[in-house]
């Protein structure tokens, strides 16, 4: 978008203060980390206030200056915090750089509309800060566990060498054991064996509920419905300690197929929500158009339903087979020890024996987890691009 | 042609049966075990050589010895126990006997005679707690410190009332979230005699002495509840001393090599072992049997040694037990049985823990809250 007003720069009474809002955020968490943050927040509001004071007023070189910066920070984090330390002020050093001079000059004002109040503007800016906190706070545990995966110790602890970056504190010996240990290994085809049959009989029969469900002259169809998504709201424990009463009686309890069908039930109540949602959108008289060809009812299935609702059965398979490849409780009830899936192994793990195996199996998952998503969007987006429904 | 089939099934039969002379027995079994470094040293001390001697059985190891209880209790009530072989404590074992949950086992048939001679019930001695449960090992109960701590100033524990000294012995403790243990460490260390404890930790204000005296200490403890709690809080440094299973901290201490030292005094001992399940069906009961008393016998016990640091069950395993596998160190030392570890120490009291555990455990907990 082309600039349309004229950008201005803005007195230190205006840049003052938000650097300095930013500065005892970031003391509140160094302050923390060393032992005080009341003191941090003080300390970090005033020098970084100090510093935009400073860098608006000193007429230096502006690329030089935030160069300067970020060795200046960089130096004093190596000397506090070792190596992390000076990446991570480093960092913060161009943060700060960048954002006193992007305020001063008012090029935060570049790309909104001109008329604008400055109310608007605040609420704008304010608005992404929080999507970002709330994004970070959703991630770090996540993001925590991917380099305590290369640990080379035994134990879920960031040792002083691996935050030195030190290539010793580092190893793959985690995803050695996973790919090399009989346990996982079978944990694995385990969940590989159950979760896409599971997924598979969620489908057929959710898809084929949700259809049903959604013709008006279906008698008692909301109870039907109720009973039928039962499993997402009753607790698991309760579904599983049924379920292994119940399949005890009639030999299904610790085989594969009982884990099977119990998982399937769990999946159901998803595939269900997600096909009606999408044939809400669905025109009844193209059946019937279709009906009126000379199609018959399996044929206009296939040829006409399936195609339109396609997205709404992927994106319920999907969760499906995302809870059975997850789901723990209702395995240890319903499985035997020779049915032992992923979450299982993990869960004892994590029980008996803190071993970092179990973050580089969930570095793993979430990796293919990312690259399964990556994929389907990518397939979608190709989909709508070939039938014409997006310019893109 | 009809008495000629006949003939040749017959002995194509009596072939097969030969062939496989053990096929009263199940070829497979469930085996229910702890998981993690105990787990791994009964595989290689007693199913690998066993699977090695007897071709074509197979073993699926079930790492729910932690709800061994309440699991076989459904089972039954399902009427489908699928275990074979569980490992639980002690105090689990009488709970699953009293039920009725667990086989009563008649030890002399059952369990092979020591390699020396000696009949099985001299042999285990005081493990044979009751009539359920088969013993493997003794482990204790005790304590670990890091030995770099700066603020003791070159100080090290070498008392068990050290872990209530904050003063000389500074920063965070671990402690088992149970009673059983801590209330008997408590009074031990509030000057009351070995010989009393359980006198004293009956009357009402025994056990409020002995939780006064935790109280000193409870704003500075950490309370775990998982075997592996106390090694990974050690090793990163969020404790400085704290209670734990004695093969855990060796696990620790030599195979990880943690600035962790042990402090032996006033370990408390306890047994773990077998139990089968009651009522199984005769295949199955068969190859259990066939394998308990090839696992349980004095050489398979002292293997086991060889892979953790808990002391075997038999006394004549004893001087069978050699080095670590891998390590190569002298295990003798490490075993909570060695004499210059066992100056003083507890026995798990399950008698009297059986029948107070209901209403010292209401009382610790709701002490733990407060």
């Amino acid at each position: 978008m082309a600039t349309i007003i004229d950008l201005k720069p803005q007195p230190f009474s205006f840049v003052g203060p938000i650097v300095g809002a930013f500065g005892a955020l970031a003391g509140l968490l160094v302050g923390t980390a060393q032992g005080s943050g009341l003191l941090g927040l003080v300390l970090g509001a005033i020098l970084m206030a100090g510093m935009a004071f400073a860098l608006m007023h000193l007429k230096l070189p502006r690329r030089s200056v935030r160069l300067g910066l970020v060795v200046i920070f960089a130096i004093i984090g190596l000397m506090v915090g070792g190596t992390i330390g000076g990446i991570i002020s480093a960092l913060a050093g161009w943060l700060f750089g960048n954002l006193t001079f992007w305020l001063a000059d008012g090029r935060y004002r570049a790309n909104l509309a001109p008329y604008l109040t400055p109310g608007q503007v605040l609420w704008h800016f304010t608005f992404r800060v929080i999507c970002g906190v709330i994004f970070g706070f959703l991630i770090t545990p996540i993001i925590v566990v991917m380099p305590l995966s290369f640990n080379a110790e035994d134990f879920f602890t960031f040792t002083p060498e691996m935050l030195a970056l030190k290539p010793e504190g580092y190893s793959l010996k985690h995803y050695q054991d996973f790919f090399t240990n009989s346990d996982w290994q079978s944990a694995l085809w385990n969940s590989l064996t159950i979760a896409p049959v599971a997924t598979l009989l969620s489908v057929s029969f959710g898809t084929l509920a949700a259809i049903g469900l959604s013709q008006p002259h279906v008698p008692g169809r909301r109870a039907i419905m109720a009973i039928l998504i039962s499993p997402m709201i009753v607790p698991l424990i309760i579904s599983a300690a049924g379920m292994y009463f119940f399949y005890s009686r009639i030999g299904l309890q610790g085989t594969y197929l009982g884990v099977v069908l119990a998982h399937a039930a769990l999946g159901i109540p998803f595939v269900i929500i997600t096909v009606t949602a999408t044939l809400v959108g669905f025109d009844n008289s193209l059946t019937r158009a279709a009906a009126n060809m000379g199609a018959d009812p399996v044929t206009t299935f296939f040829r006409v339903q399936m195609p339109l609702i396609l997205p709404g059965v992927i994106s319920g398979g999907l969760f499906a087979f995302i809870t059975s490849f997850d789901e723990v409780v209702v395995v240890l009830f319903v499985g035997s020890a020779g049915q032992k899936t992923l979450p299982w192994q993990m869960f004892i793990g994590l029980r008996e024996q803190i071993s970092p195996t179990i973050l580089a199996v969930a570095t793993l998952l979430v990796g293919i987890s990312i690259a399964l998503l990556a994929t389907l969007e990518v397939l979608r987006r190709r989909s709508e691009r070939l039938r014409g429904m997006s310019p893109g | 042609m009809k008495l000629l089939t006949t003939l040749l099934t017959g002995s194509a039969l009596v072939a097969a049966g030969s062939a496989f002379a053990n096929d009263h027995m199940a070829s497979d079994m469930t085996l229910v075990s702890w998981g993690g470094a105990y787990q791994t040293s009964q595989q290689k001390a007693y199913t690998e050589p066993y699977m090695a001697a007897n071709e074509g059985v197979s073993v699926t190891w079930d790492e729910s010895s932690n709800e061994a209880v309440s699991k076989l209790r459904a089972m039954n009530e399902a009427g489908n126990v699928t275990w074979d072989l569980v490992d639980v404590e002690g105090p689990d074992s009488q709970r699953l006997c009293d039920e009725g949950l667990a086989m009563e086992i008649d030890f002399d048939d059952v369990l092979a005679q020591g390699d020396d001679g000696s009949d099985v019930e001299d042999d285990f001695g005081p493990t044979l707690i009751n009539d359920c449960f088969i013993p493997q090992i003794v482990f204790s109960t005790t304590f670990g410190y890091r030995t770099d701590v700066e603020e003791w100033d070159g100080r090290t524990p070498t008392s068990l009332c050290d872990v209530f000294d904050l003063e000389n012995f500074p920063g965070k403790r671990a402690l088992e979230k149970r009673p059983k243990k801590n209330l008997e460490w408590a009074l031990l260390c509030d000057g009351v005699a070995q010989e009393d404890l359980y006198d004293v930790l009956e009357t009402p204000e025994g056990l409020e002495q002995s939780l006064a005296k935790l109280d000193t200490i409870k704003d500075e403890t950490i309370w775990w509840s998982s075997g592996a709690d106390t090694p990974q809080l050690l090793a990163d440094g969020e404790i400085v001393i704290g209670s734990a299973y004695n093969g855990r901290l060796f696990s620790v201490i030599e195979e990880q090599s943690q600035p962790v030292a042990m402090l032996w005094d006033w370990q408390v001992f306890d047994f773990d072992g077998w139990v089968i399940p009651a009522d199984l069906p005769d295949d199955r009961l068969a190859r259990v049997l066939d394998f308990v008393k090839y696992a349980t016998d004095t050489q398979r016990l002292a293997d086991q040694a060889a892979y953790i640091s808990y002391g075997p069950a038999r006394a004549s395993s004893q001087p069978l037990v050699s080095t670590h596998a891998e390590l190569g160190i002298e295990m003798a030392p490490h075993m909570p049985t060695n004499p210059a570890n066992q100056k003083n120490f507890l026995v798990n009291n399950i008698e009297w823990w059986a029948d107070n555990q209901d209403d010292v455990e209401a009382r610790f907990q709701a002490w733990l809250a407060k």
